[in-house]
């Protein structure tokens, strides 16, 4: 395995970590709609779009990183 | 052994050959039909289908057309009335059809032998700079050179505002940046992941064909193919969920021209 390859699979793993970021704030997110919601279940489906929404951009800030990755793994040089 | 190649079954690849025709002014157009436009004309036409089979003005609805009219009245209800308002209706038929377009495409791609047409990049740009010249013709169509109130929040120091501008403007300019690459790399990862677990239980059960110890090479091929299984249930969920993000993030955009003058 000659250095190029190597040094992409290192820059792979490396732009991982930036799902840790994503992870932790799905997790606060949906934690906080869950505080809220179990104490106003009336109001907790009228939140229900930004609830997606949000979901939908704290994730994304991981999946620009796994792309990231895929980038760096797989366009050839 | 054939090579594990994740990234193959994202080649775009002519089906038909169409001989280039110069176009002025742009060179020359290469208009082949390549197996990517054949899934986007087959999405097309399911997409017809369904309208034709759906829009009946039966007064008890059948069960395709409540389907199309569940799938009308959230477009309706949760995004544009929602989000924008009142002078949100105009903008339905473009939200509806990039919902309908979107989440068809996502779940073609799911399909055995699908092509995943929204997991090419070009795709996705397209559809996100369609939505993004959108917001800005209705945003200086409606608003004249009050457009730029947008980036300046109201009640704020001279020394904030100075930077927060740069802030908004750069936020502002990346918005169909991240649409278009929201929607492909959630597609991209998807397939990739699958494909991964794919060759996994491959992999593994060839691994487990020389007996002995190296059997315990079935159960992790058992294993992967039960992941397959969770994976595409996943896979199902995001293909709307990304066409209804698309669409909800869209009326937001147009929510924040639309209703410049009410406050954010």
């Amino acid at each position: 395995m000659d250095n190029i390859t190597a040094a992409k699979y290192i820059g792979a793993g490396l732009a991982m970590t930036g799902l840790i970021g994503a992870g932790a704030g799905l997790g606060i997110l949906f934690g906080n709609y869950l505080q809220a919601a179990i104490r106003n279940p009336s109001a907790a489906a009228g939140e229900r779009v930004w609830l997606f929404l949000g979901m939908a951009l704290a994730e994304s800030m991981g999946i620009f990183g796994l792309v990231m990755g895929f980038v760096i793994l797989f366009v050839k040089v | 052994m054939a090579a594990i190649e994740p990234m193959e079954q994202f080649l775009v690849h002519k089906l038909v050959q169409i001989p280039p025709i110069p176009v002025p002014g742009i060179g020359l157009l290469d208009m082949s039909i390549t197996n990517s436009v054949a899934f986007m004309v087959v999405g097309a036409v399911l997409i017809s289908l369904f309208f034709l089979v759906s829009a009946k003005r039966a007064l008890v609805p059948g069960r395709m057309q409540a389907l199309a009219e569940m799938l009308f009245g959230m477009v309706d209800t949760t995004l544009t009335a929602g989000i924008i308002g009142e002078r949100g209706r105009p903008f339905l038929p473009f939200v509806f059809t990039l919902f309908l377009l979107i989440a068809t495409l996502n779940l073609m791609g799911l399909a055995p032998g699908g092509f995943a047409v929204t997991s090419q990049l070009a795709v996705t740009a397209a559809l996100a700079v369609m939505t993004f010249a959108i917001v800005l013709i209705v945003g200086f169509a409606r608003n004249g050179l009050g457009f730029f109130k947008l980036f300046l929040p109201p009640g704020m120091p001279l020394a904030v505002a100075v930077p927060m501008i740069f802030i908004e403007l750069i936020s502002f300019l990346v918005r169909p940046l991240t649409l278009a690459m929201r929607l492909f790399g959630n597609m991209l990862g998807g397939h990739v992941v699958t494909y991964m677990f794919a060759s996994f239980v491959i992999g593994l059960g060839l691994f487990g064909l020389q007996g002995g110890l190296a059997s315990l090479g079935f159960v992790g091929s058992a294993v992967s193919f039960l992941v397959i299984v969770a994976l595409l249930a996943l896979e199902f969920v995001v293909a709307f969920l990304q066409a209804f993000v698309f669409a909800a993030l869209t009326c937001v955009y147009l929510n924040e021209v639309v209703n410049l003058d009410h406050g954010h």
